[in-house]
């Protein structure tokens, strides 16, 4: 087979990206500032939102990224740095928790003493749902997704030097531990930070309810970079759409995952119609809410459905960027469904126009921090012994 | 197999995934049009190799499986909303989310079962099974740890030895050339097809009988029926009446069950006044109760003139004076309470129904004895309706 990966020097990203994700976070950052300030209750909420999305969007990213080793993928060889670029935020976003720590008592009902006490079902859940068992779970849990982290990418970075194969079978067994504690520390994540907005509410399947749309938001921005490093030319040049095809059929797949998922947590409650569950989505059948819980279905399920069903859409760079951007803004939909109706303040709703900032700040943040990965770190991990096999790919 | 003398094609062997490719991409350049690969696992690149089309099987699964959520949704509802209309669980009658499980399944199930049927019966052409390239070494080879090239002999190129030089220049080895069948056709009434048959039959369904009407009551499968719960109508050690169910609350009253309050006394001095309008819908459906309920003695209109006349105390004409000048309740009453030899319909009726047949005697009455000014009467309102 000839061999293409030797051609491959790595173009520097031009400063305008860098400057482009600066500006984007600042932004983002002053406007949502701005209405933290004007009306705290709300826009904390919005900042929560945020700081999800972009846990998802790393976690979802290092989840592939163990994907990968555990099943020996190959396609996916030649494009998972740009998972690892991804997942590298997490360190950063633990930090970013700190606001939320600091302003739990807006956040979470439980928190509120007198309320547990008085609330026979709050106070049964206390030894589980109490400040400092919070603040060390989320210690925890992002300590476990950073180790990871740093395990396996570190490897794979000393293999880019010393073509190690050893290191890819250390690798792989890292990611075998990795993946049960990252279904028990997401699913931590998932009760934490949203189940928990709404003390009283319980369902099994909240944390595989979130795991799908973290998976998604991580396929998503994944397929984003690549297209557009691909349109770009800043990819490998062997890269062809036989890569891009794999991203398509599990960003299909993970759609359906998610609506399948989301109905049986919606069927169950229904079918059984017990009022302590059903007050859940009672809330979000409630005014306006109706209409954001029907385009959930609409915007997170049925287009991206219909979009990527055709098999040419699965490797269709173009529309696979398209759909993407939109899953990613479903994604964030989605989070904003889950958290939002659990939001309360009596200030006027026009403040809501602030909501805008932190997500903005949060995509600012991702492509901060992409670009100076980039900068720091090869883009193709040139010293994996699938490299070859995995440039060479075709369906 | 017994093979004829014309050639089917020619066919050569490779040994590796690369050559296959390399191969197959330089007898599409060579511009052969009727060629296959066999590869004892799928090669990646290959369809792009072979400059396959996209294929059109996918077509029936979409087509299928639609076709199969539009008729499950629709038997579901025709079944469950309009032909014998029934509340589950107090659901509505069309409730939607508990379809759609059925519906993905049987959207997946036509889906699948359209895709194998459609490729067996349009790809494979069944029934016919012969394919020359079975039995020949390349089959052989293909099938374990080779990878192969066929040449068919309908290509409008194909010229044996020209195939010969420049499969070889690819690196093609054994080279083979294969013969076409003789065609045979099959007695599907022989008697070793119908024993074979009539085997599977009997293997598949006892196989099916027994695991499904006798394992699946085996343990462990029938754990879930040793729960801590009550059957209903049975003793249970929980409750200190020692009965699983239980009682309704004193005065509770069931829904559409209103009680009665002239229950048993012989006729009311004050009867019920009724409570519904007169309109379509009640007319309607005090027709069709009447006609079910009351018609078997007195008749399709009231006459008393029904089969039963002979065979019964004769039931008497609801056009009498008496009953026309009978108030709505004392109707009610006859109905709920029935009167002498007549039964109680309490149990078959609701409360609205019975008012609805009330309406619906007078209706009849009505008409039996309408006079000219009320036919002019109703032409009047008829029209004002516009209906
Ligand atoms: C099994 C046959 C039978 C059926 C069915 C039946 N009836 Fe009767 N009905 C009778 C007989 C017989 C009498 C006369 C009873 C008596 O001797 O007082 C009667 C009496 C009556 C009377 C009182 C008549 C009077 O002059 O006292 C009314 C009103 C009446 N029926 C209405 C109905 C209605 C409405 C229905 C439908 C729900 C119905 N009946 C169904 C047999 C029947």
């Amino acid at each position: 087979m000839e061999n293409k990966s030797m051609e491959f020097v790595q173009k520097p990203l031009p400063e305008s990206v860098l400057k482009t994700g600066i500006i984007l976070l600042i932004a983002g950052v002053v406007i949502g500032v701005i209405g933290l300030l004007l009306d705290f209750d709300r826009m904390i909420f919005s900042y929560l939102i945020a700081f999800v999305f972009v846990t998802t969007v790393s976690l979802g990213a290092l989840f592939m990224v163990s994907l990968e080793y555990i099943t020996n993928a190959i396609w996916s060889v030649p494009i998972r740095r740009i998972m690892e670029f991804l997942a590298s935020a997490l360190p950063i976003i633990m930090v970013l928790s700190v606001p939320i720590l600091l302003s739990m008592h807006s956040l979470f009902h439980w928190t509120h003493t007198e309320a547990v006490a008085n609330d026979p079902f709050l106070s049964g859940k206390e030894p589980y749902l109490n400040t400092t068992f919070f603040i060390i779970r989320v210690i925890v849990v992002f300590a476990v997704w950073s180790l990871y982290y740093f395990m396996v990418t570190g490897n794979s970075r000393k293999q880019d030097l010393t073509k190690d194969q050893k290191l890819s079978h250390r690798n792989l067994v890292f990611s075998a531990a990795f993946i049960p504690l990252f279904a028990i520390t997401i699913s931590i994540f998932a009760v934490d930070f949203l189940m928990s907005l709404e003390p009283h509410w319980f369902s099994t399947i909240f944390g595989i309810y979130v795991f799908s749309g973290t998976v998604l938001a991580g396929l998503a921005s994944v397929t984003i970079i690549i297209v557009m490093m691909m349109e770009k030319g800043y990819a490998h040049p062997a890269l062809r759409n036989d890569h891009l095809f794999s991203l398509g059929a599990l960003l299909f797949g993970f759609v359906n995952f998610w609506a399948y998922i989301a109905f049986s947590q919606y069927m169950l409650i229904w079918y059984a119609n017990l009022p302590e569950e059903t007050f859940w989505f009672l809330a979000r059948w409630e005014g306006y809410w109706v209409v954001i819980s029907l385009l959930l279905i609409i915007v997170h399920f049925i287009v991206p459905y219909i979009v990527l069903l055709p098999q040419p859409a699965k490797m269709d760079p173009k529309r696979l960027k398209f759909i993407s951007i939109w899953i990613l803004v479903a994604h964030l939909l989605d989070i904003y469904w889950l958290a939002m109706p659990q939001m309360h303040s009596d200030k006027s709703g026009f403040y809501a126009i602030f909501e805008i900032g932190f997500p903005i700040a949060a995509v600012g943040l991702m492509i901060v921090v992409f670009a100076m990965n980039y900068k720091k770190f090869n883009i193709i991990p040139v010293g994996d012994p699938k490299l070859q096999r995995g440039i060479n790919f075709r369906i | 197999m017994e093979r004829t003398d014309k050639i089917y094609g020619l066919a050569a062997l490779f040994d590796s995934p690369d050559k296959i490719i390399h191969a197959t991409e330089s007898v599409v350049k060579e511009g052969y049009k009727s060629f296959d690969v066999h590869t004892p696992y799928p090669v990646h690149g290959m369809d792009n190799a072979m400059k396959l089309k996209p294929s059109t099987l996918g077509y029936i699964t979409l087509v299928f499986g639609l076709s199969g959520a539009a008729f499950i949704l629709l038997f579901m509802y025709w079944t469950m909303s309009v032909n014998y209309p029934m509340i589950i669980g107090g659901k509505p009658y069309f409730a939607l989310p508990a379809f759609i499980p059925v519906t993905f399944e049987v959207t997946v199930l036509l889906a699948t079962l359209s895709t194998v049927i459609g490729m067996i019966a349009f790809y494979f052409k069944f029934p016919v099974n012969a394919y020359p390239l079975n039995e020949t070494n390349y089959m052989k080879a293909v099938s374990n740890d080779k990878y192969g090239v066929f040449i068919k002999s309908d290509d409008p190129k194909f010229d044996e030895s020209k195939i010969r030089v420049f499969l070889t220049s690819l690196g093609g080895t054994n080279l083979e050339l294969v013969y076409d069948l003789k065609k045979v056709t099959y007695d599907p009434f022989s008697p070793r097809f119908i024993s074979v048959l009539v085997g599977v039959i009997i293997v598949v369904s006892g196989g099916t009988y027994v695991s499904l009407n006798k394992a699946m009551y085996l343990p462990p499968f029938n754990w879930m029926e040793y729960q801590f719960r009550g059957n209903p109508q049975s003793s249970s050690d929980f409750f200190s009446d020692g009965r699983v169910n239980r009682m309704p609350v004193k005065g509770s009253v069931a829904r559409g069950f209103i009680p009665y309050e002239f229950t048993g006394v012989t006729l009311p001095e004050n009867p019920l006044p009724n409570p519904l309008p007169v309109d379509e819908k009640v007319l309607q459906l005090g027709k069709r109760k009447y006609l079910t309920f009351c018609s078997p003695c007195h008749g399709d209109y009231g006459d008393g003139d029904s089969r039963m006349r002979g065979q019964f105390p004769n039931p008497p004409s609801l056009h009498t004076e008496k009953l026309k000048t009978w108030a709505d309740g004392l109707i009610y009453h006859v109905i709920v309470n029935g009167q002498n030899v007549m039964p109680s319909y309490a149990h078959q009726t609701t409360a609205e129904e019975r008012w609805a047949m009330v309406h619906y005697v007078r209706a009849l009455q009505l008409a039996k004895n309408a006079s000219e000014g009320d036919i002019d009467r109703f032409n009047k309102e008829f029209s004002a309706n516009g209906k």
